[in-house]
């Protein structure tokens, strides 16, 4: 009797005394690394991560997509990208019919990791912008419904991960996204794609992109957190998603998004 | 004793077969998906965790700003006051966690502020751009423009 009791005792003791020193030792390591402590606090259902890109800041300087491959480790090379940037150029004869399919002019050199080089005449009467794009962090994504071995989901914060040991490298994802987020790393032959820098959000950080995003044109946000000011930005701003007749749920918002974008 | 079917036999032998089918199948289920399979979803929690052990390359603004407390002050109000520190200066990471073991460089103002402010015509109209054939006379940018405060007052 005395003994089956204290073995409870012991192993409810032992258990907490585990939890709690791994939660210590995780939050150490991270002071240590110079990191914010958040890690260990981290609770996920009080998260729903998405992201607001405003394109009327967009200079098109390509930091994000060097910050990103400098942080993820994404291949260099134009076939590798987890954010590009996009330039649309529409001829001034052309400006009434942005729905119509063939019109923009779409260039992306080397996914704008470079920058963009001047390519038409100012004052010639067409409309140009840059278009930052990414990985949607859909709520409904098309990506992980396909995937054979459940190796990519929607994390239970809101973004879309891939599980690096679990992926076959079966591509079935990459032609399923609608948006062209994804490509097989040429190393791991896995499926990557952004992971909204999990890794950094997870710690209090902002994405790596976010980080070096000189005009705030990009930002991430936090659906599920009332003080985000991201609420108010919705509000205020007539915003867009990519795609929205795909129904994939995307939470990337777009402002002042122009119909001629796919 | 007569069996009921004429074939019992055949029937035991299989039942006993599909049977020894359905254990061989839990118990190699049980030994090849991982316990955490399932977890939250269709997959394996302890990827979540996967994705969460990469380090950190860039820093952030607010490592950066703990130290450098005089960069903050010559920055404040000015029109780059915004900008975080490693748009320009790089992914400072290992710097943040030990200042001597890596040194950022100093960005070269010949070629780091054209890349945002170079003439483009797909820039936004209000951002501020110049063409450097046109302005500077070929001096570096930081001749006349503090990085840190560019407005030249």
């Amino acid at each position: 009797m005395t003994s089956k009791s204290d073995r409870r005792e012991f192993l409810r003791k032992s258990s907490k005394f585990l939890l709690l020193s791994g939660a210590a030792s995780v939050a150490y390591a991270s002071v240590a690394e110079g990191q914010p402590e958040k890690a260990p606090n981290y609770r996920m259902h009080d998260h729903w991560w998405g992201m607001v890109i405003d394109i009327d800041l967009c200079i098109g300087c390509g930091n994000c997509v060097r910050a990103d491959k400098a942080e993820n480790g994404v291949p260099l090379g134009p076939k590798y990208f987890r954010t590009w940037v996009e330039r649309y150029h529409i001829p001034p004869g052309d400006l009434q019919h942005p729905e119509k399919e063939e019109l923009p002019v779409v260039d992306s050199e080397n996914g704008g990791f470079d920058g963009f080089k001047e390519k038409y005449k100012k004052g010639d009467g067409s409309k140009n912008f840059f278009v930052p794009k990414l990985c949607n962090q859909c709520s409904h994504s098309p990506c992980t419904q396909v995937c054979p071995v459940g190796a990519t989901f929607e994390s239970p914060d809101g973004v879309v991960l891939v599980d690096r040991e679990y992926c076959l490298g079966c591509r079935y994802c990459i032609h399923a996204c609608p948006y062209g987020c994804r490509y097989l790393h040429p190393e791991t032959e896995t499926a990557d794609k952004c992971s909204l820098c999990y890794h950094r959000i997870v710690r209090g950080l902002t994405t790596a992109c976010c980080e070096a995003c000189p005009t705030g044109a990009r930002r991430l946000v936090d659906l599920k957190d009332p003080n985000d000011p991201v609420h108010e930005f919705l509000k205020m701003h007539k915003v867009h998603v990519l795609k929205p007749q795909m129904a994939t749920g995307a939470k990337v918002y777009y402002n002042a998004l122009d119909g001629s974008v796919r | 004793m007569s069996s009921r079917f004429k074939d019992q036999e055949h029937l035991i032998r299989m039942g006993v077969l599909l049977l020894a089918g359905i254990i061989v199948f839990f118990v190699l289920r049980g030994v090849m998906v991982p316990r955490d399979f399932g977890e939250y979803g269709h997959y394996r929690g302890g990827a979540l965790e996967d994705n969460r052990a990469r380090p950190a390359v860039y820093a952030g603004r607010k490592a950066c700003e703990e130290c450098h407390e005089e960069v903050v002050a010559a920055r404040k109000g000015g029109r780059h006051a915004a900008v975080g520190c490693e748009a320009c200066h790089g992914p400072l990471a290992k710097h943040a966690s030990d200042p001597a073991a890596a040194k950022p460089g100093r960005p070269d103002a010949k070629t780091i502020c054209l890349v945002c402010h170079l003439e483009n015509v797909a820039r936004p109209a209000k951002f501020p751009q110049v063409n450097p054939l046109d302005h500077g006379e070929g001096k570096a940018c930081s001749d006349c423009h503090k990085p840190h405060q560019p407005k030249i007052s």
